[in-house]
């Protein structure tokens, strides 16, 4: 018999999940642009920023942004629980991860929308 | 008897000198230690490409010094390297969805994509490579 202790329904299955979603999700944006990028014009300032001018790339790339955020939570939290044993450590170092990443959501969007 | 032969403290594997020189780590889990490994890294690496990505936006001056910048050997190398990192990244992600949908899961052909992984991954770097440089 298994006396499992049931703490928080669907948690583990919530990140699995996003984990593969946002993952899809940043393949797409990442093949899409290096395309764009690789067949279009060469690379000069005026076709760099006009690009990132467009409103459907800020928006896109936000999302992509967003995901990727997502995304690197739940694999860097993963790495954290498998090799960072001390509880305080630990806790201290998701703080300082999620800071981070919560950090360069913000300086994204600030570049976005200068 | 038998209670005491489970209760053995059998041997784990969870470091790195284990990992490089006590035990023969199978194909398959190097793909996933380096899918762990090129996560990590482009992470750490994430405020050095926003810087770029600032710079680059910011105006036409920020954009050249940023195309100097990439030239320097050192610069272009850490780019490579990025660059295999988000290649493997991307390659051994997919092998693995197609991992949680069953797909692939016997021996053989696990083994098969670990080997198309690292090769395709290589590839793609040295494609974007000859595409920089």
């Amino acid at each position: 018999m298994v006396n499992r202790v049931v703490v928080g329904a669907h948690y583990g299955l919530r990140d699995w999940l996003a984990q593969r979603i946002t993952a899809v999700i940043i393949a797409a944006y990442s093949v899409i642009l290096v395309v764009a990028l690789m067949t279009g014009t060469p690379l000069s300032y005026a076709v760099w920023k006009d690009l990132f001018a467009q409103g459907w790339m800020r928006v896109a790339t936000l999302l992509f942004s967003v995901s990727l955020a997502w995304h690197v939570w739940v694999g860097v939290r993963d790495i954290l629980m498998d090799y960072i044993k001390p509880d305080g450590l630990r806790l201290a170092l998701q703080v300082f991860v999620l800071l981070a990443i919560a950090s360069y959501l913000g300086w994204t969007v600030q570049i976005l929308w200068r | 008897m038998s209670n005491a032969v489970v209760k053995r403290n059998r041997p784990k594997y969870l470091n790195l000198t284990a990992l490089l020189f006590e035990i023969r780590l199978p194909l398959p889990g190097w793909v996933s230690i380096l899918h762990r490994a090129s996560g990590l890294l482009l992470f750490f690496a994430m405020v050095w490409l926003l810087f770029m990505l600032d710079r680059s936006l910011a105006s036409e001056a920020g954009f050249e010094s940023i195309r100097r910048y990439t030239g320097l050997p050192l610069v272009k190398l850490s780019l490579i390297v990025l660059v295999w990192a988000y290649c493997h990244h991307f390659c051994a992600g997919i092998r693995f969805l197609f991992l949680d949908l069953h797909k692939g899961i016997d021996k053989e052909t696990s083994r098969l994509t670990s080997w198309m992984v690292l090769a395709a991954s290589l590839a793609l770097t040295a494609f974007f490579g000859f595409k920089l440089w």
